[in-house]
């Protein structure tokens, strides 16, 4: 970390960069910003935003166990509890007859009202709502680690994988017809999703978690042709709107992440006017 | 593979390896839908599956691809290699769901059936000029670079079935491969497909309602409801007196005499 504050300081020697939690922050947004963009053009291709807002949401019942279990810092049972929900929700949708965003539908609200109960138990729902907004100013360096960590795994996974997700989100039968285990793929699919939003999930929020994920890409979908201009354009955004949502939260004093989100928002309106000339 | 799948596309169908369904058969949940079909699928044998509408025809194609469970047996015989195996199979759906709006090339979906390398670094020359030979030989070769959502639907189709003969399959499925498209479209669609005998070692499985064409251009046609009702060149089946008489209304008025080949081709191979 040391070397990083290092370059700060002298790349970037201006009255923000002074602090700290600045340099921890803008070095957060240079990792989740790349996750998310490459991870939110597949989400959009296989029209699954409803997922991962309820994967978002129901983080809150992951909080809830890890409180009852007694743990101070429940991310790890929340990470475990997602997994969780991401496989219970491939089974449903595999076993029962109902649409899939009914099913969704319901764990969704199943669990943000499970969530809710537990963690208002005695009136103390206050303490928790840090989750609901998230404090991206509040990162240490431990958690950065972390961020690097799963950033190295996504790289990995996306090399290994990401052809096999594409045909997938074409259509599953020309994908298992070209010998892809189509249930193995989009269950590995969900998992990833979901463990990346968790761990996410604390310095973003969970009100404002999707919006990250799936604006990026809707934005960039919007004006390419191909899939190399939409991961460049969708990683583009997603940087730019973390570096300027960052500087606005800090002259504003707003939450980071939903400054960042709304700097996003702008830029998907921007690219819904452009479209006409790609479509 | 690129390469073994080119040398494939340039020996001749031999007309011996063979694809085999033995008491071959198709329950879901409590409903049987297909029961007791034996089939011989000869290379190089272009075989149309004609029946009425819930006759399992689409289904016979999921069971061979995997997609639906089915009791009996699929063997494929290689006579080259003098051994049995599971036959790889290449497939045209009817009608490809999929979002119009997504960002996805023709090369993208290529390069991501053909290559592990991920497509969002963009493409390879070998990768293009692999494309583009594939696409030219179902005369779509100008489509390399459009968005998959911006092909008309006889373009769409002629892409898939590029698709689905690389790799070269042993067996290529096609379920209503042009039922949406225009009549030249259609038109194109066959005379490729026909004369992809000629040039693939492969057999060909097509569903097909369009009757004129079928009669043109199958070395075959089963004729199934439940199971297997008849088998023989088009022009025994549909002057067959039993299919006439159960099915009529399956096929009447959509077949013209002029139309139908003369009869070339015996029935070879019929049956177990």
């Amino acid at each position: 970390m040391e070397s990083w504050y290092f370059i700060i300081d002298h790349l970037l020697p201006f009255a923000w960069t002074h602090h700290t939690f600045m340099k921890n922050a803008l070095l957060a947004v240079l990792l989740v910003g790349p996750m998310f963009g490459i991870m939110g053009t597949m989400v959009v291709n296989n029209k699954m935003a409803f997922y991962s807002d309820t994967i978002g949401h129901s983080a809150l019942t992951g909080i809830a166990i890890g409180i009852l279990l007694g743990f101070q810092d429940p991310l790890w049972i929340m990470v475990i509890f997602s997994i969780f929900l991401a496989v219970a929700i491939s089974l449903l949708k595999y076993y029962t007859t109902a649409s899939i965003d009914t099913v969704i539908g319901a764990v969704s609200a199943t669990m943000v009202a499970l969530g809710i109960v537990i963690l208002s138990r005695g009136g103390g729902f206050a303490r928790f709502s840090r989750f609901l907004i998230g404090d991206l100013l509040s990162i240490t360096p431990r958690e950065i680690y972390l961020l690097i960590f799963a950033f190295a795994v996504i790289v990995v996974l996306w090399t290994a994988m990401f052809n096999k997700f594409l045909l997938l989100s074409v259509n599953p039968i020309l994908a298992r017809s070209r010998g892809i285990s189509v249930d193995l793929v989009e269950t590995l699919f969900c998992i990833i999703i979901a463990v990346i939003v968790t761990i996410s999930i604390q310095w973003v929020g969970i009100l404002i978690i999707n919006s990250f994920l799936i604006l990026p890409a809707a934005a960039a979908r919007n004006v390419s042709i191909n899939m190399r201009d939409y991961h460049v354009i969708s990683v583009l955004i997603t940087l730019i709107s973390g570096i300027m949502g960052l500087l606005l939260s800090y002259y504003w004093s707003t939450a980071t992440g939903a400054t960042i989100a709304l700097v996003a928002a702008a830029f998907y309106l921007l690219t819904l006017l452009l479209k006409p000339r790609f479509a | 593979m690129n390469d073994s799948a080119i040398a494939r596309t340039q020996s001749k169908a031999c007309g011996l390896c063979c694809t085999k369904l033995e008491s071959f058969g198709v329950t879901i949940g409590k409903t049987e839908i297909l029961r007791d079909i034996n089939l011989h699928i000869h290379c190089g044998e272009l075989t149309a599956l004609v029946g009425p509408n819930g006759a399992g025809k689409t289904t016979l194609l999921k069971a061979i691809l995997g997609e639906v469970p089915h009791s009996g047996t699929l063997r494929f015989l290689d006579i080259k290699n003098c051994h049995t195996r599971k036959p790889l199979v290449g497939y045209v759906p009817q009608k490809l769901e999929f979002d119009p709006g997504a960002p996805i090339s023709v090369l993208d979906l290529f390069s991501a059936g053909l290559s592990a390398r991920p497509i969002f670094l963009g493409h390879t020359s070998r990768q293009r000029e692999h494309a583009t030979a594939i696409l030219s030989v179902v005369q779509a070769e100008h489509l390399l670079e459009k968005r998959l959502g911006d092909l008309s639907g006889g373009e769409l189709q002629r892409v898939l079935l590029a698709l689905a003969l690389d790799p070269c399959p042993d067996l290529l499925l096609m379920d209503e491969p042009v039922s949406g498209v225009d009549s030249h479209g259609r038109e194109l669609f066959y005379n490729i497909v026909s004369n992809l005998r000629q040039h693939y070692d492969l057999s060909i499985i097509l569903v097909s309602h369009d009757l004129v064409m079928v009669s043109r251009h199958a070395d075959r046609v089963l004729f199934i409801d439940r199971t297997l009702q008849c088998m023989g060149t088009p022009r025994e089946v549909f002057s067959s007196e039993n299919i006439k008489r159960d099915y009529g209304y399956v096929y009447q008025g959509g077949i013209n005499e002029k139309d139908s080949p003369l009869n070339k081709h015996s029935i070879k191979g019929v049956g177990a």
